[in-house]
């Protein structure tokens, strides 16, 4: 099996280590994966800001880039769902304008190909204890996308309950968006912060050291969040916790 | 507090007062939690909850997509029932056709039930206007008239008031409009709730003329359908001797059959009860039972324009019943006011740019006020994909196009106030296409991120207010990759 | 009509025809369209399971439930009209005689001349009812001769309502509409009026009966 690592724009800039985490990750488990460096963005800003005809030129790239692998790996809620549930829509909303079958014919391979990372580790290579140690106390916020959109349901939670060492505690409240929401955060900052504020309070009373989530834009929001606040907590992609063991434990 | 929405600041600003009030965001919080978790509750004891919401999706839908059929059959049974059926075109047609039949009966007062088409068409002012006083009698109607407010919910128009603040309300302005608030009303809710009856009782029993929405409408029968809790809406449907109902066109269902399907899902949608305490339907008029004459008057008022849009006609399948505000994290703490409309929270956020088109800063401001969790999708009672319509009418903001608006097919010029972020994301996209380009960019931010400042300046400023910026690390991705050849050459570094 | 009006008729029905442009003339009629997978009703009970599951759900929205046999009717309605302290009860047109035959508080009979100031000064109302239904907990009037004008259950603050059990009890809202005439005027009664206005919360007792008493007679045994 052919399996490709789509980073996103925002990890690969931002965020390395979520990406070293996936390929040690993978690697432990035995998938070679490979990271096409043709991969850009997802299109997902634009598409949910207004702009999806600019959308459409970067679906399109993303499809030449990964449409010739068997599987797409990505460790974005968001992202996994802007190719999932919203690419077929793109090529549906240009055919209802009468541009043809043409962009969803050029997306339809890649839609099912994708998954977000839990759900390869748990659907497709079917393991729930990945061997990872990692001895926090630990909370998990299920990110919007990756909970109603993917639905990912129980998974990234079964995969932190077999994670040696780790102690998972409920975080209140879970299932309320953190207020990142993209451009959301810059158009609307007052509610933005306000829910953002909210979800750290919450997590916060848990006593958790650790607010782990399956996407880095949300992380990076409550994160920036958390420091402001003081709280002392950190934020952590679950890729990095699944990716430590006792040999090389994460930072 | 001014009763009306003219002139209301776009979502941001407004929405940034609200999140300020302590008060306001404690109410909301309470009273929203409350509700959320008896509605799970109750969607939870009927095993067929997806199958029953797939029902209704479709059979709105239906209806929908055959309205002119259905509204010609309407038109025939209500007549054929001993109704009058009046069309009104907009909100100043429809508030002369109320105002007019209000006149001929040469009464000088209503007594009116919680409707939402009569509060979006601005009735009660235009009825005052000549003349005609309207008692609203569902109790948070009336908390929000004697409060001089504006509604800030589709159910509960007083949400945003707490039991002290309604206590004071009532002590203070009831008697300007009928019988005083009872001597030492304390803040409980049932003492409330007596106070509202013995206001209101004097009212229904001596009114004349009833005005009112439906929530349903059948077409094959003719029937009309009014959901409520209090009793207020039974007083005003069948006490009067006449009443007029003013309905929008998209609350018709084609067959009584069809109400099994929402009389299951409204009530535990919207109030998380396995029924509400009262439900009314009548057909036209019945001897010697209830008004001697019957009005209906089918509301247009945008509602075609919204038909037009293959993507947005969905938002017409909506039943009113507020379970995506009650859910929703931005109502929760922007509030109902903010929305600027009759209609807030998601459902307002999507109903309110098509009815009234996106001209306005409020009406442009709307499809962004969303983190689009997708909370209001899950818990919609006839599956409307708000999320989707957003998104949808971003683009009418950003983009323009073509839409309809009074009937006439038009083309919208892009809204003004986004140049700058469409240059960005035509530079993001032309970069985004080309990997090179987009590498060079992470590289310069690597390289200088010594001299990165940790708040931004210009609309960077919203970000980093009150969140700290992540670090810039020293390589991106991509170049690890390329230097390790993906952690071969050396796992850990 | 008036002309005005006639022509924002064509107006309306000529903006939908032209909205809906894109639907193909062809589409799936009503009855294809609408797919019914949802349940006739929930779960599998037995009739007596049926009739308690109604009795639950009336309590649990804080109707006050009875049951009694036909024969001991009379004497339950008596006793709840002089608990409550009636002096006078609203009687509907074709409520069966017996029922009130061991009580002697004032008959108010039903009359469509009497105005709602004089309804208001009446204490209770006895009546019928069309049709019951368990999982709701709902009472269903549809204005037949034994349950009277719609304003009589209304106005008075203290209802009497008496169910025939098992025979006029459904399971379920679907089994319900089917046993009811739409020409009819219908009131669904769930419980004393009650509100959720007040911080979303529901407190019972607005503007209709504060009190709701159901009466489930077993007729079963009985000639009816």
């Amino acid at each position: 099996m052919r399996v490709a690592l789509f980073l996103t724009c925002v990890n690969d800039t931002l965020y390395p280590d979520t990406g070293r985490a996936v390929v040690k990750l993978l690697t432990r488990l035995g998938v070679d994966v490979d990271f096409p460096a043709g991969q850009t963005c997802c299109g997902q800003a634009h598409y949910n800001t207004g702009y999806r005809h600019e959308a459409e030129p970067l679906a399109r790239h993303f499809s030449d880039v990964f449409g010739e692998y068997d599987a797409i790996v990505t460790p974005s809620g968001s992202c996994g769902a802007m190719v999932r549930e919203l690419y077929p829509r793109m090529g549906e909303r240009a055919r209802a304008e009468g541009r043809g079958d043409t962009l969803a014919a050029t997306l339809a391979p890649v839609v099912p190909k994708t998954y977000e990372l839990t759900e390869f580790l748990v659907d497709v290579l079917g393991v729930t204890d990945v061997g990872a140690y990692y001895p926090h106390t630990v909370t998990y916020h299920p990110t919007c996308h990756g909970l109603r959109s993917l639905g990912l349901g129980e998974r990234p939670l079964t995969l932190l309950r077999a994670v040696k060492g780790l102690e998972l505690v409920e975080l209140p409240g879970a299932e309320e968006c953190c207020g990142f929401g993209g451009t959301f955060a810059v158009k609307n900052s007052d509610v933005s912060l306000a829910m953002g504020t909210d979800k750290v309070r919450n997590a916060e009373s848990t006593g958790a050291e650790v607010l782990c989530a399956a996407d880095n834009s949300c992380l990076m929001h409550i994160g920036g969040t958390m420091t402001r606040l003081r709280t002392g907590m950190r934020p952590v992609h679950i890729a990095e916790i699944l990716a430590s063991t006792e040999e090389e434990p994460a930072a | 507090m001014s009763g009306t929405f003219v002139g209301m600041p776009a979502f941001p600003e407004a929405a940034r007062e609200a999140v300020r009030d302590t008060t306001l965001r404690g109410n909301l919080r309470h009273a929203t939690h409350t509700i959320r978790a008896k509605r799970a509750k109750a969607v939870a004891e009927v095993e067929d909850w997806a199958e029953l919401r797939e029902a209704g999706k479709r059979i709105k839908d239906h209806t929908l997509r055959h309205l002119d059929r259905y509204l010609e059959q309407v038109e025939a049974a209500v007549t054929a029932a001993g109704g009058v059926v009046h069309w009104a075109a907009d909100a100043e047609e429809a508030n002369r056709i109320v105002t007019d039949l209000v006149k001929a009966t040469g009464e000088s007062e209503v007594v009116k039930v919680k409707s939402m088409a009569t509060q979006e068409i601005g009735l009660n002012e235009a009825l005052e206007a000549a003349g005609v006083r309207a008692y609203e009698t569902d109790l948070a109607e009336l908390i929000v008239q004697l409060g001089k407010d504006r509604p800030s919910h589709i159910l509960v128009p007083a949400i945003h008031r707490n039991r002290g603040e309604i206590r004071e309300i009532f002590t203070r302005e009831m008697s300007e409009w009928g019988r005083p608030a009872p001597e030492g009303l304390t803040d409980t809710p049932a003492e409330l709730a007596e106070a509202a009856r013995l206001h209101l009782r004097e009212k229904f029993l001596r009114a004349k003329v009833g005005v009112s929405g439906a929530n349903f409408v059948v077409a094959e029968t003719g029937t009309l359908v009014v959901v409520e809790s209090e009793g207020n809406g039974r007083m005003c449907l069948t006490l009067p001797e006449t009443l007029i109902s003013v309905v929008g066109i998209e609350k018709i269902v084609p067959t009584w059959r069809d109400l099994e399907v929402f009389l299951q899902t409204l009530p535990r949608s919207s109030t998380a009860e396995r029924m509400n305490p009262y439900t009314s339907t009548w057909t036209g008029t019945t001897d010697g039972d209830g008004p001697r004459v019957f009005h209906l008057v089918l509301l247009d008022n945008g509602r075609t324009d919204t038909l037009a849009d293959e993507v947005g006609r969905q938002a017409l399948r909506c039943i009113r019943c507020s379970a995506c505000l009650n859910v929703c994290p931005v109502y929760e703490r922007a509030g109902g006011h903010a929305y600027g409309s009759v209609y807030p929270g998601p459902i307002g956020a999507i109903l309110s740019p098509q009815l009234r088109g996106t001209d306005s800063e409020i009406d442009a401001s709307l499809p962004y006020a969303s983190s689009l969790c997708g909370a209001c999708y899950e818990v919609c009672p006839v599956a409307i994909d708000i999320p989707e319509v957003l998104v949808h009418l971003r683009e009418r903001v950003v983009q323009g196009g073509p839409a309809t608006r009074a009937g006439n097919r038009v083309v919208l010029r892009p809204a003004k106030g986004h140049a700058a972020e469409r240059a960005a994301m035509r530079a993001a996209q032309w970069a985004f296409t080309r990997p090179g380009v987009l590498r060079a960019g992470q590289r310069m931010a690597s390289r200088t991120r010594r001299f990165h400042p940790r708040t931004l300046p210009g609309p960077g400023r919203a970000w980093s207010a009150g969140r700290d910026l992540p670090r810039v690390p020293a390589e991106p991705f991509r170049d690890w990759w390329q230097r390790t050849r993906g952690g071969k050459d050396g796992a850990a570094e | 009509m008036s002309s005005r009006e006639r022509s924002s008729r064509e107006r309306i029905l000529g903006r939908v025809r032209r909205a809906l442009a894109d639907v193909p003339r062809e589409e799936a009629p009503y009855e294809r369209a609408v797919e019914r997978d949802y349940l006739r009703e929930h779960g599998t009970r037995t009739v007596a399971e049926t009739v308690e599951l109604l009795a639950e759900n009336l309590a649990d929205y804080r109707a006050v439930v009875h049951r009694c046999d036909e024969d001991g009717l009379p004497s339950v309605i008596a006793g709840l009209l002089r608990e409550r302290g009636a002096a006078s009860v609203a009687v509907p047109p074709g409520l069966e005689e017996a029922w009130l035959a061991d009580t002697d508080v004032t008959r108010v009979p039903d009359r469509a001349e009497d105005t709602a100031a004089a309804l208001d000064r009446v204490d209770s109302v006895v009546t019928a009812c069309a049709v019951a239904v368990a999982e709701t907990g709902t009472i269903v009037l549809d204005g037949s001769p034994d349950q009277g004008r719609r304003r009589i259950t209304l106005v008075p603050d203290h209802h009497i309502c008496v169910v025939r059990v098992p025979e006029q009890v459904v399971a379920s809202v679907p089994q319900a509409l089917e046993r009811l005439d739409p020409l009819r005027p219908s009131t669904w009664i769930s419980g004393p009026s009650a509100t959720s206005d007040i911080e979303l919360d529901r407190v019972e007792g607005v503007h209709g009966p504060r009190t709701l008493e159901v009466v489930l007679v077993d007729g079963a045994a009985a000639s009816r």
